[in-house]
């Protein structure tokens, strides 16, 4: 089973929907419990970095901690890709859940913000989660802040300056853009995500 | 780069895609689920559902229409069209909507917007702006309820206010060249998307790709809404698409 972790910061239901095309068994959830057992866990997210003090306030980020403890496959998508890192400018008293080390930060004043549209990928390391995806395929963002590149960035993007699209490191993977909306490269992106092993 | 988007627009009324519609092999052209995924697989970037039911009997069907729409879509889906309150907003979004576009609430009531920005953040408001030239003096009039109702409101400082509140994208129509086919007003586009420092989707006039290549160079705008255009089978998406990357704008082109 996968667990969609439900924090209060919409668009839960196009990962659901997502998922069920490609015949997976997913729940959305905010049931600590069923967080920590999951096969493998999602946390998508849109909107203000602060909604993700809820993920500490109600015990799901130490579900999440368990989870990724016992190995199982961790995917954070835009806000929680965001998330997994130190931290965010947007709100520098929210700490993250820390698996990557950096800060999401605004992006210039010189870009419209935020980066809404179709962008391509740099693929720029091996990646499992990228597995067999086109070289500069062109996936789906909606964000003003964004992640610089780091040690595990495996894509980068580029918008106002090259930063990272996918971070990836053993089984935690994080993606700026929202696979679930874009079209059959993001349902490859998650159909690589559900064949990996815990 | 970041691509131009092309956006396809299905107007419907109870249930039902109303313009002409001439896709082969569907199995019910008038059908927004059929037509939205058709969209999506000829290479549209994004799909517009706008509401145009009359009637509050009509109007019942939409969250239907929205739910069944959503379910085999994996593009972003925006909403709009009777959208007055933040219930009606969540609503549209529980039915698997990705954005709401509002127009005549966001006039009557501006606080609408940072509501729901607030729950749903920016990525999820497009504020619509119809915008008429005024007579004889410069500058452009934002106009509410389908362009019935003059504001009286300059349609940039509208624009700027809304960006203000919290939208997060501008859907901008041309009320002179709606339906004209006579091409996007790129004046008024420019003053708009220069004016504002979030993404202007323009609508109104497109009758043939160069259009579209004019309102992305002359016009700055992000995005471009395509209607009628593609309804009656002037030009296909793919072909569109081709048509702009070969004049050097960059376009999700292959998908």
């Amino acid at each position: 089973m996968i667990a969609i972790v439900d924090y209060g910061a919409g668009n839960l239901t196009s990962v659901k929907k997502a998922l069920d095309r490609l015949g997976q068994t997913a729940v959305i959830t905010a049931d600590a419990e069923q967080v920590a057992r999951a096969e493998k866990v999602i946390v998508p997210g849109v909107g203000h970095f602060a909604a993700t003090r809820t993920l500490c306030s109600t015990g799901l980020k130490d579900a999440i901690d368990a989870a990724i403890g016992r190995g199982a496959p961790f995917l954070g998508i835009c806000l929680g890709m965001q998330w997994m890192f130190d931290s965010s400018s947007e709100a520098p008293d929210v700490r993250g859940l820390g698996v990557f080390h950096g800060e999401s930060v605004h992006f210039p004043a010189d870009v419209k913000s935020p980066h809404v549209g179709w962008n391509q990928l740099q693929l720029s390391a091996d990646s499992r989660l990228l597995r067999d995806m086109p070289a500069e395929c062109f996936v789906y963002f909606t964000h003003s802040y964004r992640i610089p590149v780091v040690e595990q960035t495996v894509a980068t993007c580029e918008y106002g300056g090259i930063f990272s699209a996918v971070v990836e490191r053993d089984h935690l993977f994080g993606v700026q853009f929202h696979p679930e909306k874009s079209g059959p490269v993001g349902i490859k992106l998650l159909e690589n995500f559900c064949g990996l092993s815990c | 780069m970041l691509t131009k988007r092309i956006i396809a627009c299905l107007d419907v009324d109870g249930g039902r895609v109303v313009k002409g519609v001439q896709f082969l092999n569907l199995r019910d052209a008038g059908d927004p689920a059929e037509l939205a995924a058709a969209h999506s697989h000829a290479g549209a970037d994004e799909i517009v559902l706008l509401d145009i039911s009359a009637t509050a009997e009509k109007r019942k069907t939409l969250l239907d229409t929205v739910r069944r729409t959503a379910r085999e879509l994996f593009i972003p889906f925006t909403v709009g069209g009777g959208i007055r309150t933040l219930d009606d907003a969540s609503a549209v979004f529980d039915a698997g909507a990705d954005k709401v576009s509002i127009n005549s609430a966001a006039l009557a009531e501006p606080g609408l917007i940072t509501n729901i920005a607030e729950r749903f953040g920016s990525q999820a408001v497009i504020v619509a702006i119809d915008a008429k030239r005024c007579n004889g003096a410069g500058g452009y009039e934002a106009f509410a309820r389908g362009g019935r109702t003059p504001t009286g409101r300059d349609a940039v400082a509208w624009a700027r206010e809304a960006e203000s509140r919290g939208a997060g994208e501008i859907l901008l129509t041309s009320m002179d060249r709606d339906g004209t086919g006579n091409g996007f007003d790129c004046t008024l586009t420019r003053a708009i998307s220069d004016g504002v420092r979030i993404p202007v989707i323009a609508s109104g006039g497109a009758g043939s790709a160069t259009h579209f290549v004019e309102v992305f160079q002359e016009g700055h705008a992000d995005a471009a809404l395509a209607a009628s255009i593609l309804h009656y089978g002037l030009t296909e998406l793919g072909d569109l698409k081709q048509e702009l990357a070969a004049a050097g704008i960059s376009v999700r082109w292959p998908c």
